[in-house]
């Protein structure tokens, strides 16, 4: 059923982002990929939360910390500390997580996003903080027996950034959008990888609905643990919707936490108001507060990368990309650097290199599973690639070839070539006797074109590439065969005349 | 000669002319303790095995001419709190029974690599809650001087054992006075350093801003010996200090010319026995012979530190004891879920103190409250402070008694808490204003047998040395220190 009223959806997010940092946030315990690593292998008395182990801070945890903060336009405070949350949780060692709450590294920033509609928005981000990532649980269910419960500490302790928008989005494309940013920025400062199946990025959103005009919000729920892009747009589509009906059906939005059932696709509740946390906040007194002077920011300033908006606007300018290839190499900082890299090396037109790159080199990418990171193909030979096009030495379709070999085995464009015998005829004589040949051995199909059937070019060319095994420079053969079916054309005109004259 | 009376600094020359082993001497302390501890129940743990292990390396390590240090095979025993790989750790409670741990406190680190020799763990109140060591979950200690009185808390173990020389030297861990008041129960000497000056590393926390390390020792010389090996920067502690220690043994002079020592009335106000302030009294008179200059100055807001010093105790002990959750280690009791177990563990495991303390805290720390209770305690902590600072533009150090009366009967105050936590006025002050303080023997009462009266010596932040320098001057001029109670031989 259609509303009454106009909604207009308001969405705020919290982004928990761990940190790509050598070792834990509070400890030296090295930080592992743990989907892959052997359960409690790297842990500690600090990380285990044994009694009277004490936390140390991370160095280059707060420099990763600064440069996000930085990334999204946000004051670095100069003044920063940490404090304690306390709740009681089995992933929880200490009983209380090591988190920022008064005094944020991070806060006012801002980013600008485009959804997927070409829409823009201008998001602000509230504040970044800093805080150790909990243990991972294992429910083990058995029937018939007691069920019981692992934990793997790896994960404890792990640097973690969490990053607080203000409720600035008011679509679920704008949502998606900014976590499409925030990812896109993090990857690209090198302090996330963003796999998501791998639990290094987690999205929460803050959901209410207000009729469309209204200045007051209307009452918020939160969803948590939405691992997937494809969990946080889902999971904030249906709250909306769910949302209005409650209030269309004349009740009330309750504020409360709310879970999101992937297989069911529902949110469900799983703590209201009355029963949220008292977390009982204060200054972690095992840590003195944290100054961050000037000089540590701009250094952390001057090492900083472009980022995509600045790196999209260079290709634009600097390369006279289209805007949609811009965007698309600049989206992933190994990509633009590939791209560039590849520029550097060839002497044409840099639009050339986008178009090999985003046309055939991500085919290859894409058809194996491979990241741009793990190509064999350098760079700087897919710009002599390139070149070799240019000079006429390959054709377009030699040249696939030569690159899904190159992709394949990490050869160079030159060697290929050699090796396989692909280098592009051009030569007249050659092509001229080529097509005599296939014109003389397809009468049938000749005939068939200058009866009029003029598709028929298509297949006679079809049969010259074959017969040079693809290596006809398309354009002299053309030429070719189009001569010499005129010259067919005009003595079979001359034969017809003939004839009728003799009647 | 019975080598478990040799003092640290004794027991060192004789180690190094070679009179005596490390193996003789701690078997010597071992001996003692099994003929004592019956009486005084000084300790939880007695690790002799480890120790005479120790004792062994200790001489071998002086035999073979390695470098020695002049604790190297001494031994010593540490208040149960500390950390000691392989060596169960309780801090006097049931939820650590069985708890041992896998490393070391970073003090017993530096011990180990001085050459000490760890002989056993302390008695205490349960994770240092209490004055009296009757808090303990196992067993109360008593005092050595008369063994129908406590020993004073919450290091009553490590204050017993070095009064009932059980001990050369012994590590305590003084958040409001632990080290200090049972020091001056017992007759000894205990430092309480400026905080952040020896690491709390492995150090199971009561008062993250208060807690500290320190000796407890037979005199002022050989506390100044173990401090230069405790005391200095550790990166494992983010709030220990970066700041050079001094050679303490070159601070010591025979006279106290140019020093200049404050009496804050406040601490000599009500409420406090005749028989402690006399004593206290006379020292001043001593000081003032060896040269000092005496003078009176006010702590104006000393009625506020006993308010203060529990809010912010209360808040931090219901955080730091949220570990204790039967998951990972200590006592685990069943339940049906999750939040059952941690009920029944912490129901089985804390002590009625723990709980009171931990359930004040909570509250304390919950929305609604935190301004009015926490965060007002912190400002106020300010003043005190501001009230040391203020003194210290006068003077070099404040002398002051321990505790206002001498120590008290077993059983006598366990029933009223409050009057328990009056009974470390004169201590807990200097706790939340993180300032150092040396307590020392100074006197005795008339009763019989008579109580040791104690006096504490308040410094500037990181300045032990002028503390030491007054202290052992003070030693010099007197014999109180050498005092040892007599139904102990």
């Amino acid at each position: 059923m259609k509303p009454l009223l106009e909604y207009e959806p308001v969405i705020g997010m919290e982004i928990h982002a761990e940190l790509r940092t050598r070792s834990k946030m509070f400890c030296g315990c090295a930080v592992t990929d743990t989907t892959v690593a052997e359960p409690n292998t790297t842990i500690c008395p600090v990380c285990t939360g044994l009694p009277g182990a004490m936390p140390a801070v991370n160095r280059e945890a707060v420099e990763q910390a600064i440069m996000v903060g930085l990334a999204l336009n946000c004051h670095i405070n100069e003044f920063t500390s940490f404090a304690r949350k306390n709740y009681f949780y089995p992933d929880l060692p200490k009983g209380y997580q090591i988190s920022q709450y008064d005094f944020p590294i991070a806060t006012e920033g801002w980013v600008d996003v485009a959804d997927e509609n070409g829409a823009a928005h201008h998001i602000r981000v509230r504040r970044a903080h800093m805080e150790e990532d909990t243990a991972k649980l294992f429910h083990v269910y058995e029937p018939r027996e007691v069920d019981y419960t692992l934990i793997d500490f790896n994960r404890c302790g792990v640097p973690l950034l969490e990053i607080v928008s203000e409720p600035d989005m008011h679509s679920v494309e704008a949502a998606h959008a900014y976590a499409t940013k925030i990812r896109e920025i993090l990857r690209y400062l090198g302090v996330n990888s963003g796999d998501m199946e791998k639990g290094v990025l987690r999205f929460e959103a803050n959901v209410s609905v207000r009729p469309v005009g209204r200045e007051r919000l209307g009452t918020r729920t939160e969803i948590k643990n939405l691992n997937s892009f494809r969990a946080l747009t889902l999971a904030t589509a249906y709250e909306i919707e769910r949302q209005i009906a409650v209030i269309e059906a004349g009740g009330e939005v309750v504020q409360e936490t709310l879970g999101w059932d992937a297989l069911r696709n529902v949110t469900f509740s799983q703590r209201s108001k009355e029963h949220a946390h008292d977390y009982r906040y204060f200054p972690e007194p095992d840590l003195p507060p944290l100054s961050i002077d000037r000089p540590w920011i701009d250094e952390v300033a001057a090492v900083l990368p472009e980022l995509p908006d600045a790196k999209y606007a260079r290709f634009v300018a600097d390369y006279g990309l289209t805007p949609y290839d811009a965007r698309v190499l600049a989206t992933d900082r190994a990509v633009a650097d590939y791209f560039e890299s590849a520029v550097k090396a060839y002497s044409g037109a840099p639009s050339s290199v986008a178009k090999w790159l985003s046309g055939e080199l991500f085919y290859l990418m894409n058809r194996e599973g491979v990241a741009i990171e793990a190509v064999r193909v350098p760079p700087e030979a897919l710009a002599q690639l390139i070149g070799l096009v240019d000079a006429g030495t390959l054709n377009q379709n030699s040249a696939k070839t030569v690159l899904g070999e190159m992709f394949a085995t990490g050869g160079s464009p030159e060697a290929i070539v050699e090796a396989k015998g692909l280098a592009q005829i051009s030569d007249n004589d050659q092509l001229t006797a080529i097509v005599a040949h296939v014109v003389a051995d397809n009468a049938d199909q000749v005939a068939a074109y200058l009866a009029g059937k003029d598709s028929v070019f298509q297949w006679l060319m079809g049969q010259v590439m074959r017969a040079t095994r693809g290596r006809a420079a398309p354009d002299v053969a053309r030429q070719l065969l189009q001569d010499a079916l005129e010259a067919i054309c005009d003595e079979h005109k001359g034969h017809f005349d003939s004839e009728a004259k003799a009647k | 000669m019975d080598l478990y009376t040799l003092s640290v600094r004794q027991a060192s020359d004789l180690l190094q002319t070679g009179e005596i082993t490390s193996v003789a001497l701690t078997s010597a302390i071992l001996e003692r303790i099994h003929a004592v501890e019956p009486t005084v129940r000084a300790h939880i743990t007695v690790s002799e095995d480890l120790a005479l292990q120790q004792a062994e390396a200790a001489d071998v390590r002086r035999r073979a001419g390695e470098q020695v240090t002049p604790l190297t095979g001494i031994p010593y025993a540490v208040k149960d709190c500390l950390s000691t790989k392989g060596v169960r750790t309780t801090c006097a409670s049931k939820i650590l029974e069985d708890y041992v741990p896998r490393y070391n406190a970073a003090v017993i680190d530096r011990l180990a690599d001085a050459g000490a020799v760890l002989v056993g763990k302390h008695n205490m109140d349960e994770f240092g809650m209490g004055s009296s060591c009757e808090n303990s979950a196992f067993f109360a200690t008593h005092n050595p001087w008369d063994v129908t009185r406590v020993p004073g808390g919450s290091s009553g173990g490590s204050a017993a054992a070095v009064a009932a020389e059980m001990t050369p030297f012994a590590l305590g861990e003084d958040t409001g006075g632990s080290i200090r008041m049972p020091a001056g129960f017992c007759g000894v000497t205990g430092v309480k350093p400026t905080y952040g000056r020896v690491s709390r590393y492995g150090l199971i926390a009561l008062v993250s801003s208060f807690d500290t390390i320190g000796p407890l020792t037979r005199d002022v010389a050989d506390a100044a010996l173990v401090m230069q090996t405790i005391a200095g920067h550790d990166p494992r502690d983010s709030t220990s200090l970066r700041a050079p220690v001094p050679d303490y043994d070159q601070t010591f002079t025979r006279d106290l010319k140019g020093v200049t020592v404050g009496v804050p009335v406040e601490y000599f106000a009500e409420g406090i026995d005749p028989a402690v302030e006399a004593p206290v009294r006379e020292a001043l008179a001593v000081l003032r012979d060896l040269g000092a200059e005496v003078r009176e100055v006010s702590l104006p807001h000393t009625h506020y530190a006993i308010p203060v010093y529990y809010l912010i105790l209360f808040a931090e002990a219901s955080s730091n004891l949220a570990r204790f959750d039967g998951v990972r280690f200590g006592l685990s009791s069943d339940g049906a879920d999750v939040l059952e177990r941690y009920l029944h563990t912490r129901h089985a495991g804390f002590g009625d103190e723990v709980k009171r303390r931990i359930m004040l805290g909570t509250f304390a720390l919950s929305a609604g409250y935190y301004d009015a209770y926490y965060l007002r305690a912190q400002k106020v902590r300010a003043l005190l402070r501001q009230d040391f600072d203020r003194a210290f533009a006068e003077v070099d150090a404040l002398v002051a008694p321990v505790c206002p009366t001498p120590a008290f009967k077993l059983g006598e105050k366990v029933a009223d808490p409050l009057t328990m936590y009056l009974s470390d006025v004169h201590v807990v002050a200097i706790n939340p204003a993180g300032v150092p303080s040396l307590a020392l023997p100074c006197g005795f009462t008339g009763d019989v047998p008579p109580l040791p009266v104690g006096m504490q010596l308040i410094g500037r932040p990181l300045d032990e040395a002028t503390l030491f320098r007054i202290g052992h001057a003070y030693q010099q001029a007197t014999t109180w220190h050498l005092a040892r109670p007599s139904v102990m031989r």
